[in-house]
């Protein structure tokens, strides 16, 4: 295989962010920055997930953040209440967001657009709401706290370990999603995205592929969610709330619908940038939402889809 | 007739649809032979898509049976159809613009594909043996309307009449056993006419049953085994295209509606 040839495989967008992950570490002054690191990996793996029905499948969710819910109140409860150890909570917190992702979809997913868009804000707020009320096992609004086991045994109350381990599952989950694209399931879902009429008249099942995608996007929003717990130690009902179900949408179209890369400088720009605008104060939420709007004025495709094409209109 | 014997590819049986209180299609029957060119032409507002969309299950007949190889299809749906092998082009083109143009046709095969979410995810070494051939198969149906030289270009930086081309590519891929072109022609040159009057041929002699709907009557004339012509939702006659040309009852549907220059047009 050449080097052409590599550089064309749909891995390499993916293999230059290796050792920017690896090489980052030995800039950051103090462990803070290591707790940055690790929440934009932790949110762009749930951004990811969107990523793969907003920008590839073309259907929206506005309730994202009920699945990140599921799957931090999995790994708080799960340990505490069922004796159940932390990995294998995060994934029965995967498993339990797929199946209900799979029933609430097979009505909405029929809606499209809008009406969808309404939908899943009800899924969202609904999660947000049954996770307030049943305090009995969940706290109530105050939250609960959430055990730290160690994980592949490191201590998993620093933020140093969590730093790898969101980037190293990141990275894993961007492999699968980009697998996911090069097989027929993906370009069934691109399809879709492009025109539904087409997709079905060429034998495509249009409704099991849109559940699957919403299960997958939902499982990836779960595993998010627990390392956000695990990672916190503490969780509120607020992880579900609408706040986090439009961070995650705004990161997938910021980043840019249908790139991989994309959902990762996505949730790194919301993530780091309330963090440096903090020097602003009182100006610095007015400044974000400038930003924003000039990203999405001058680099409406999104940052990484507007770049690339930058690139290779000044290459040609 | 000997020929009768034989199982229709696709068959209408009174077949009805309305739309707010018109019937659009008014008990149409219809059956058509394996192998065949069967054209289906009428003037605008007659039918003819209407017709196509019942055929390719888009939409459920008000009254009336669709058979596929002799098997009630009545009402089944579009992808299922597809599965059962037919496939179809559609007159406002619905290309996945986002996505390469080989893509596209690959996109074709996925009815001769087998599918496991688990193992596309995970890309086992199955799913990339797939993914070889199903290149293999799109690029060969790329070939036969001139598009292979495309094949990595984005579908939206083709100009038209090589998108209508590449929804037959994408069609042919999916090994059809019938095959509805609804206006293949349409905003085709002369020369990509002609290039398609071939393609259509080199189909039916693979004995794929196409079903055409078309408005370049000398196309239509050129290729028909068989014309139906249908005028406001009704079946007005049918024959060989010598026959239908000369049936008092077209000529006049014809001038009726369009006028005397575009019957010099069509029967010219």
């Amino acid at each position: 295989m050449s080097v052409r040839d590599l550089s064309r495989h749909p891995l390499a967008a993916l293999a230059w962010i290796v050792p920017i992950i690896t090489v980052l570490p030995l800039f950051f002054p103090s462990a803070y920055y290591y707790r940055i690191g690790a929440l934009v990996f932790i949110f762009a793996l749930a951004a990811l997930g969107l990523n793969l029905l907003m920008g590839f499948a073309g259907q929206v969710s506005l309730g994202h953040a009920g699945f990140l819910g599921i799957g931090g109140y999995a790994v708080a409860i799960g340990p505490a209440y069922l004796g159940v150890p932390a990995w294998l909570a995060i994934i029965g917190g995967a498993v339990l967001s797929g199946l209900i992702a799979y029933a609430v979809g097979r009505p909405i997913l029929r809606l499209k657009g809008h009406y969808l868009a309404v939908a899943t804000l009800g899924f969202g707020l609904l999660i947000a709401i049954v996770l307030t009320n049943e305090s009995a096992w969940t706290g109530g609004p105050d939250g609960i706290s959430v055990p730290r086991p160690a994980l592949f045994g490191l201590n998993m109350r620093r933020s140093e370990p969590w730093y790898w381990l969101a980037a190293a599952s990141f990275l894993l989950s961007a492999v699968i999603a980009t697998n996911l694209i090069d097989s027929p399931t993906g370009r069934a879902l691109r399809a879709i995205h492009d025109s539904e009429l087409a997709a079905r008249v060429l034998g495509i099942d249009v409704g099991q592929a849109k559940l699957a995608v919403f299960a997958i996007s939902a499982a990836y929003a779960s595993v998010a969610g627990s390392y956000l717990a695990l990672f916190n130690g503490h969780i509120t009902p607020d992880i579900a709330g609408f706040l986090n179900s439009i961070e995650l949408a705004a990161m997938v179209v910021l980043g840019g619908m249908g790139s991989v890369v994309g959902s990762l400088v996505g949730a790194a720009v919301l993530v780091v940038l309330p963090q440096v605008l903090t020097i602003l104060h009182e100006y610095e939420h007015i400044m974000l939402g400038l930003i924003l709007m000039g990203c999405m004025i001058f680099l409406r495709r999104g940052i990484v889809p507007s770049l690339q094409a930058a690139w290779a209109g000044a290459r040609r | 007739m000997g020929r009768s014997a034989q199982v229709s590819a696709l068959e209408a049986e009174r077949l009805s649809i309305a739309f707010g209180g018109v019937r659009a299609i008014d008990e149409v029957s219809l059956a058509i032979e394996p192998g065949v060119v069967f054209s289906i032409i009428g003037p605008n507002g007659a039918g003819k898509t209407t017709l196509f969309n019942l055929f390719s299950g888009l939409y459920v007949p008000l009254a009336g049976r669709v058979l596929f190889a002799g098997k009630d299809v009545t009402g089944l749906s579009p992808d299922r159809l597809a599965r059962r092998g037919l496939s179809r082009t559609f007159q406002n083109l619905q290309i996945f613009f986002r996505m390469t143009v080989l893509e596209n046709v690959m996109v074709g095969r996925h009815r001769h594909e087998t599918t496991g979410v688990l193992a596309d995810l995970l890309h086992l070494p199955s799913v990339r043996r797939q993914n070889r051939r199903t290149r293999e198969a799109a690029r060969a149906a790329l070939s036969r309307v001139g598009l292979e030289a495309e094949a990595e270009r984005r579908a939206d930086a083709l100009p038209y009449g090589a998108l209508k081309r590449l929804e037959l590519a994408r069609a042919l891929a999916s090994e059809p056993k019938v095959l509805l072109l609804d206006e293949p022609a349409a905003g085709c040159n002369p020369v990509e006419t002609k290039e398609l009057d071939a393609v259509i041929r080199s189909i039916a002699k693979e004995g794929i049953t196409v079903v055409l709907v078309e408005h370049d009557m000398r196309l239509v004339m050129n290729i028909s085994d068989r014309v139906h012509v249908l005028a406001n939702g009704r079946t007005l006659a049918e024959g060989s295209a010598a026959e239908v040309r000369s049936h008092p009852a077209v000529v006049e549907a014809y001038l009726g509606v369009h006028g005397a220059q575009e019957a010099a047009n069509a029967f010219g």
